[in-house]
């Protein structure tokens, strides 16, 4: 999925390379570029030797680059001293059930507040708006105690339903469907279509990238969230992988190859799905209303 | 960079037209209209207003979270204006936005700039500069806590392996502060990176060219063209720069968990630690609505500059 622009296309002829100020200037910024990647890569390597070695040699003797006898048994720990099975299974269910449901509310209110002329929307927007970047810490408590009066603590539902709107997503699906043109919704309307069915067959098919970009980012958010699971889930059989890596951290912080091993396996799906939805990812945050 | 999204983003906002004309069809689309909303609105005002007003309300008593609350008025807010862990935590936030949003929006010009002309491998660098930005908080809090451990992590045995002093990256309040901002501009520069590409690939190449003619030199062209054409992106990633400097909680709390001292203590991890350790419920939402109305003003601003930007296309 990577872009075709990326490559061939804007690798220069000799003579223009030339023309472009250097050779020197050209190896110069290329030789910047990938010493900052290697800084960049650096945290995670270390995350991935750690990983790998054995306990003792990483905090005494020399110091190496590389795990001296390579072993799985911090991985192997990890799992022992945390259910951490259960911790992805709890993450997964979570993250895939609420981007689904956040991902329908949204586009369907992105789309209203776009696309509908009422009384009250520029009022609903400015709302939705004054909260998009509201830190959940600012309303924990009341929250808490809304979702303790509904008996939801320590259930997936605590950290499902409160999140299934967001001023994120709402803001983001706005700002895409303002660019379908009316016509189009007209001219379906025109032909008899109802209000849901011209979202579902011809709106929802038009948004086919802002889709994309919604599950990818929403997913993440879900995946990686930790502050609001912390606050209402304290039955360990229902932890999330953060809350399951914190615990690890904090009950057994120095067993340092299980942590990172735990770690870095907590990345891997964010990692996979960004390395084959690399540009939706990258224009999704770089657009999700911005710029 | 560019598929459909792109120019809907940034399109102008122009009314739609009513469908149907005439009193009936103008209301029927209002009803149809709070219809298709009323799911999200009902989470929306259940989950996220009421709880916001319900803050508002809470400021103003005194409670343990168990047992009857009292009303105390103005008294929670007056406390907070003599209390100097709150100024700590204020100032600390504010001391980690001027650090990080600097630092990480001309690191990742920078990038952006190198990254922006032909280059092989270019897509998988840009990959690399980004992937820290994907990486949870919780995740990257516990890296940060071994690599910068200051007795057997990896940067203090590098530094003592060219026979300089480990830095004390736990005990000094400073020292934790710094690995704090560099831990969290690791993870911000590829973001920056990938909005000034953005706005990079909107300067018309004419100008850039003309300034050429006019034999203005490499950091002319940058200074005097590049950086002024990328005023509103840099206005955007400054605003929301700040605004993430008041949200950040996770990476805080498992790195340093506000120590040492409260030298790393922020407004938002203060406002847990208030509510749920100390279980001061109704002063934790005091914090939480001067820590809103902060935040509101700044998404003003960013509003703003969106809009304006907005026009201008």
């Amino acid at each position: 999925m990577t872009t075709t622009e990326d490559r061939p296309a804007t690798r220069p002829a000799p003579a223009q390379r030339r023309q472009r100020g250097g050779a020197g200037w050209l190896s110069g910024r290329a030789v910047a570029l990938v010493l900052g990647a290697l800084v960049m890569l650096f945290p995670l390597y270390w995350m991935l030797v750690t990983a790998f070695s054995g306990g003792g040699a990483l905090t005494s003797g020399p110091l190496r680059f590389w795990p001296e006898e390579p072993t799985l048994d911090g991985f192997r720990r990890a799992f022992e001293l945390l259910p951490f099975g259960t911790f992805y299974l709890n993450s997964l269910a979570i993250a895939v059930v609420a981007m689904a449901l956040s991902v329908t509310l949204n586009l369907l209110a992105g789309y209203v507040l776009a696309k509908y002329r009422f009384r009250g929307r520029q009022a609903v927007f400015v709302v939705i708006l004054s909260t998009l970047m509201i830190p959940v810490q600012v309303v924990m408590i009341p929250q808490f105690q809304l979702v303790a009066g509904l008996g939801w603590v320590d259930s997936y539902w605590a950290v499902i339903v409160p999140r299934a709107a967001e001023a994120f997503g709402i803001f983001l699906c706005r700002q895409f469907m303002l660019g379908i043109p009316d016509e189009v919704l007209e001219a379906a309307r025109l032909d008899g279509a109802g209000h849901l069915r011209v979202f579902w067959s011809v709106v929802l098919p038009m948004s086919r990238p802002l889709i994309a970009v919604l599950v990818i980012l929403t997913f993440m958010y879900r995946w990686n969230e930790f502050a609001w699971p912390l606050i209402v889930l304290n039955d360990q059989a229902l932890f999330t992988v953060p809350i399951g890596l914190a615990f690890l951290q904090g009950e057994y912080g120095t067993d340092y190859p299980a942590l990172m091993g735990m770690a870095l396996l907590s990345t891997l799906p964010i990692l996979a799905v960004f390395a084959v939805f690399q540009r939706q990812f990258v224009e999704g945050v770089a657009r999700s209303g911005l710029r | 960079m560019t598929t459909a999204a792109p120019a809907a983003v940034t399109a102008p906002v122009p009314d739609p037209p009513r469908s149907r004309t005439g009193r009936s069809g103008a209301w029927r689309e209002s009803a149809a209209a709070w219809g298709l909303l009323s799911p999200n609105l009902l989470v929306f005002g259940v989950f996220l207003l009421l709880p916001l007003i319900a803050t508002v309300w809470l400021s103003l008593y005194s409670s343990s979270g168990f047992g009857p609350r009292e009303f105390v008025g103005a008294d929670n807010y007056t406390e907070l204006a003599g209390d100097s862990t709150f100024w700590r935590s204020a100032l600390n936030t504010g001391v980690y936005a001027l650090l990080t949003v600097p630092l990480s929006l001309v690191l990742g010009l920078g990038v952006a700039l190198a990254i922006n002309k032909p280059l092989r491998g270019r897509g998988f660098l840009r990959a690399v500069y980004y992937v820290p930005y994907v990486i949870s908080g919780v995740v990257i809090a516990i890296a940060g806590r071994w690599i910068f451990n200051e007795n057997v992590g990896v940067v203090n045995r590098l530094l003592r392996s060219v026979g300089m002093d480990g830095i004390a990256w736990q005990s000094d309040g400073t020292a934790a502060m710094v690995s704090l901002v560099l831990i969290s501009v690791w993870t911000k520069v590829g973001f920056c990176m990938v909005v000034y590409l953005a706005g990079l690939q909107s300067i018309p190449a004419e100008y850039l060219e003309a300034a050429q003619m006019d034999g203005a030199g490499r950091w002319s062209r940058l200074w005097y063209v590049v950086v002024p054409l990328l005023k509103p992106t840099t206005v955007f990633l400054v605003v929301l720069g700040v605004i993430e400097s008041f949200q950040v909680f996770d990476i805080v709390y498992v790195l340093t968990g506000g120590g040492p001292g409260n030298s790393t203590e922020m407004l938002v991890t203060y406002a847990y630690a208030e509510g749920f350790d100390a279980r001061r419920q109704g002063y934790a939402a005091t914090i939480g609505v001067v820590t809103y109305l902060v935040i509101a003003v700044l998404t003003a601003l960013w509003w703003r500059r969106q809009k304006a930007t907005e026009a201008e296309q």
